[in-house]
């Protein structure tokens, strides 16, 4: 336990990729089974425990610490575990401190009423850190930055092996992962991928431009519109069914009404979107179905999810990933059209002779659907389907991005190689009121974009301009007669009730720094929520 | 739940230690215990700035502190300094006055006045734990006994400084490409923190900040040696995998750039909070602190058994909460002017 400890303390407060990675394989490398695997189980989201809920947690600690004192206290640390995990009254020689695998073992046979015997019992036995960590554990929420992604990166950094590896036999393997650990140990085999409703790797696209495509035989690939949702693979196999997000989290949970219509027996790829009637629906609308555990009728009837298929697997107990892009593709509509599903529908290749042709259909998409696609795929008619993003046989060409004349609000500083930067900078638009008097209202925050030379120059700007500090934060001088203008580049925009402004930006980034241009003359609300009226109206 | 009956302090002992807007004012000896402003007398207990300021007529306190004090204003600091070793006793008009070793950092002492068999201690800051670079706390029974409260809640449990040194390494042998950046308050944390370092068999040259140059000097002058120290200046390339000093106001400023995508630590006993630490931007913090902690001072507080406890600054809310339920009559004095180093 105090390994795994100390390892969620170090990975809640480091920023960096890179940090996170090295910390997870160290772990994985130093510590023994089956500790380390109950770990990674942790860390990718593979255990939930729903015994131990935070009002039992607050009994146990009122029963020892005299409530004035703990009333206090909570009132300074803000969070209830942390809280508890510092001022639990440490008794020494209590007991033995439990490993990790003792913890899950005893949480897994528990009967309801012995939980919170345990719970004290480890409590005692554990320091301040271990007491964190037991507690985030147990109340099912590590919540610190690391994705199932990111641990098997690490993992896959641990054996010398590739990502794809790993996701193909992950989920035919089960916590502590012993067989695994021994292949990444290279002790053993690598274990078995042979189970249904396993998630296959997926193949990911490169990004082209039209300079770049010139050099490419326009008779050799196919092109479908990019898709405005989740890519997911959606497995139905010998009665298994799962839905899987492009890294291989099983999101099953959260679209029943998608699962409920995978009839099929095979591996379909393609995007999750929200479907009425053969329309799909904005990002925006996909989002009310996702990050929620579970879906209740009301939501799923006001955002009804499906599936546009664009590549086929698996069919029949049969591996397809060896066939050709236009191999698959023809089994592909066959299966679409057999299904006769109001929630797969088939995402159509759009037919063209040349690249102008293909350049001008996507700068003017017909009405409908295509108005909210972000761009176009290309996949080569030949292509097998290969995991991980090679370089040539799927491209991704989007849509230019939108811009906007912003003014910079706030900066806050960074993290890491970034920590004495400024460099997360908040920028507004402006709102007009009706009496001619204009303020700024904070649309968006972009942290990339720029060199490390004109981070150095924003850097100075945000310091030689600081109207107020809180913490980290700094609010600079920003009026209609001074102010910073920013260039913002970013993908779509959203209605948001989070925000003020009512609008969010995707994937916002800045693209150019306006030194020479003066802030009255950046752009106001009503440009973005005119840009919003179109996308809406568009889709 | 029914509390105890409020054991409300009383005013016997004001006309020997009472606080006034000054600072603590002690009418027989016609002094002020580490006042926020210039006065004619003062006493000091440490070199700390917030309770040793330039400019009084006349200051007593420890050689070290006096030391300490003339590094960082300069010579004529007060219009007279009067050193006082820990354990000699002195007569300060109609009172007697001694010091005693405080533990917080070197030359801190706890001032003691005794007058008509009456005695209270004023222990400035303090802590309990092994401290390489000072001499450890002396408990002085007295009638009343004057507390700090920086780490006066209950959450507020420090590690063992071996812990929180051996995570230090452990974090540099992990990442040999960066640099390790810690943030410690120039007197006192620094150098406890390399002497610990040193004390773990870290035997590298540790690289300071120029603001600590001085004080490092004039600690290994009364024998805290610190082993292999050196500016922090070079190319990026000279600092991956080194460990290098710095005064908590330089983590964050450009000063730090020079280093490879540095590890930001900070000693400090305000970072056993996670959010402390994230406000900060963080990566390790290290929890390190020139103060009591929770335990060290309730043990206190039962080990002397004053009859009465004044609290001068910090959580006396909890503390006094604490007291009442001992069965200890305490008193918050709401000293203002008294800053938190470790918060800097």
């Amino acid at each position: 336990m105090r390994a795994f400890a100390a390892l969620l303390d170090r990975l809640s407060l480091t920023a960096s990729r890179n940090a996170k990675l090295r910390l997870i394989r160290d772990h994985l490398a130093d510590t023994p089974d089956p500790d380390r695997g109950w770990a990674l189980a942790a860390l990718t989201g593979a255990l939930t425990f729903t015994a131990a809920k935070p009002a039992m947690i607050r009994r146990a600690v009122e029963a020892r610490v005299d409530p004035e004192l703990f009333r206090l206290s909570y009132d300074y640390v803000g969070d209830l575990a942390e809280t508890v995990a510092l001022i639990w009254p440490a008794r020494h020689g209590a007991n033995r401190e439990p490993d990790l695998s003792e913890v899950i073992d005893a949480l897994t046979q528990a009967k309801r009423g012995e939980v919170q015997g345990l719970l004290e019992g480890w409590l005692d036995a554990l320091d301040a850190d271990g007491r964190w960590a037991l507690l985030k554990l147990v109340t099912g929420g590590l919540r610190v930055g690391v994705s199932a992604r990111l641990a098997w990166q690490a993992a896959a950094d641990f054996g010398g092996v590739e990502v794809p590896d790993i996701q193909e036999v992950w989920h035919a393997q089960s916590p502590p992962y012993a067989d695994l650990l021994a292949w990444l140990d290279g002790r053993a085999e690598r274990p078995s991928a042979d189970a249904h409703g396993r998630f296959r790797p997926v193949m990911l696209a490169q990004p082209i431009d039209e300079a770049e495509m010139e050099r490419l035989d326009p008779a050799a690939y196919a092109a479908e519109w990019k898709w405005d949702g989740i890519r997911v693979q959606a497995v139905s196999e010998g009665g298994v069914k799962r839905l899987y997000s492009r890294t291989g989290e099983d999101i099953s949970p959260t679209f029943p009404d998608v699962l409920a219509a995978l009839i099929h027996e095979g591996v379909i790829d393609g995007e999750l979107l929200v479907l009425r009637e053969g329309q799909v629906g904005s990002f925006g609308d996909l989002q009310q179905r996702l990050n929620r555990k579970t879906a209740d009728a009301r939501v799923m009837a006001a955002h009804p999810a499906g599936i546009r298929a664009y590549d086929l697997l698996a069919s029949d107990g049969v591996d397809l990933r060896k066939l050709t892009f236009a191999e698959r593709r023809a089994r592909l509509e066959v299966l679409i059209v057999s299904l006769a599903s109001d929630r797969i529908d088939l995402s159509p290749i759009q037919p063209f002779d040349t690249w102008d042709a293909l350049a001008a259909l996507r700068a003017a998409p017909p009405e409908g659907d295509p108005q909210a696609a972000e761009g176009l795929m290309l996949k080569r008619l030949d292509s097998v389907y290969e995991a991980g993003r090679p370089k040539g046989p799927w491209f991704k060409w989007k849509k230019d991005p939108h811009l906007v004349d912003a003014v910079l609000m706030y900066a806050q500083r960074g993290h890491g190689k970034r920590s004495s930067f400024y460099s997360d900078f908040t920028f507004g638009v402006w709102t007009g009121d009706v009496d001619g008097s204009h303020a700024l209202t904070p649309v968006g925050k972009a942290y990339f974009g720029f060199t490390d030379e004109e981070l150095k120059q924003l850097d100075k700007f945000v310091r030689d301009n600081t109207v107020e500090r809180f913490g980290p934060v700094r609010s600079v001088k920003a009026s209609r007669e001074f102010g910073l203008v920013l260039e913002v580049a970013f993908e779509g925009l959203q209605r948001s009730k989070r925000h003020k402004s009512g609008v969010a930006m995707r994937f916002p980034r800045i693209s150019r720094i306006r030194w020479d241009k003066p802030a009255k003359e950046a752009d106001e609300l009503a440009t973005l929520e005119g840009m919003l009226d179109r996308a809406e109206r568009g889709s | 739940m029914p509390l105890p009956a409020d054991p409300r302090p009383s005013r016997r002992f004001d006309s020997i230690l009472r606080p006034t807007p000054d600072g603590l004012w002690c009418p027989g000896g016609a002094f002020f215990i580490d006042p926020p402003r210039p006065v004619d007398r003062a006493v000091i207990t440490h070199g700390h700035a917030d309770h040793a300021r330039a400019g009084h007529g006349a200051v007593l306190a420890t050689p070290e502190t006096l030391a300490i004090m003339g590094e960082r204003y300069g010579h004529d600091f007060a219009g007279h300094a009067q050193p006082l070793a820990y354990g000699e006793r002195v007569m300060v008009g109609d009172v007697e006055l001694s010091l005693a070793p405080a533990g917080h950092v070197l030359g801190s002492a706890q001032a003691t006045v005794r007058q008509n068999g009456l005695s209270i201690t004023a222990s400035g800051d303090y802590k309990r734990r092994r401290d390489p670079t000072c001499a450890p706390f002396e408990p002085v029974p007295s009638d009343v006994f004057i507390t700090e409260a920086t780490f006066g809640l209950p959450v507020f449990r420090h590690p063992p400084d071996s812990h929180e040194i051996a995570r230090l390494l452990r974090s540099v042998q992990q990442f040999p490409e960066r640099a390790h950046l810690v943030g410690a308050y120039a007197l006192g944390k620094a150098q406890r923190v390399i002497r610990l370092l040193r004390e773990a068999g870290y035997d590298e040259t540790i690289y300071v900040h120029g603001a600590l140059e001085r004080l490092n000097r004039l600690y290994e002058h009364f024998g805290v040696m610190l082993g292999p120290l050196a500016p922090a200046t070079g190319s990026k390339a000279d600092f991956a995998g080194r460990i290098i000093i710095a005064p908590p106001s330089a983590l964050a400023d450009r000063w730090s750039r020079r280093f490879p995508d540095p590890v930001t630590a900070f000693a400090s006993g305000w970072m056993s909070v996670r959010a402390r630490a994230r406000q900060r931007g963080v990566e390790l913090p290290l929890v390190l602190s020139d103060h009591a902690d929770w335990d060290e001072l309730t043990e206190t507080l039962t080990q002397l058994s004053p009859q009465e406890v004044w609290i001068t600054h910090g959580r006396d809310d909890a503390l006094r909460r604490w007291a009442e339920l001992n069965g200890l009559k305490a008193r918050a004095l709401h000293l203002v002017g008294y800053e938190d180093e470790d918060d800097d």
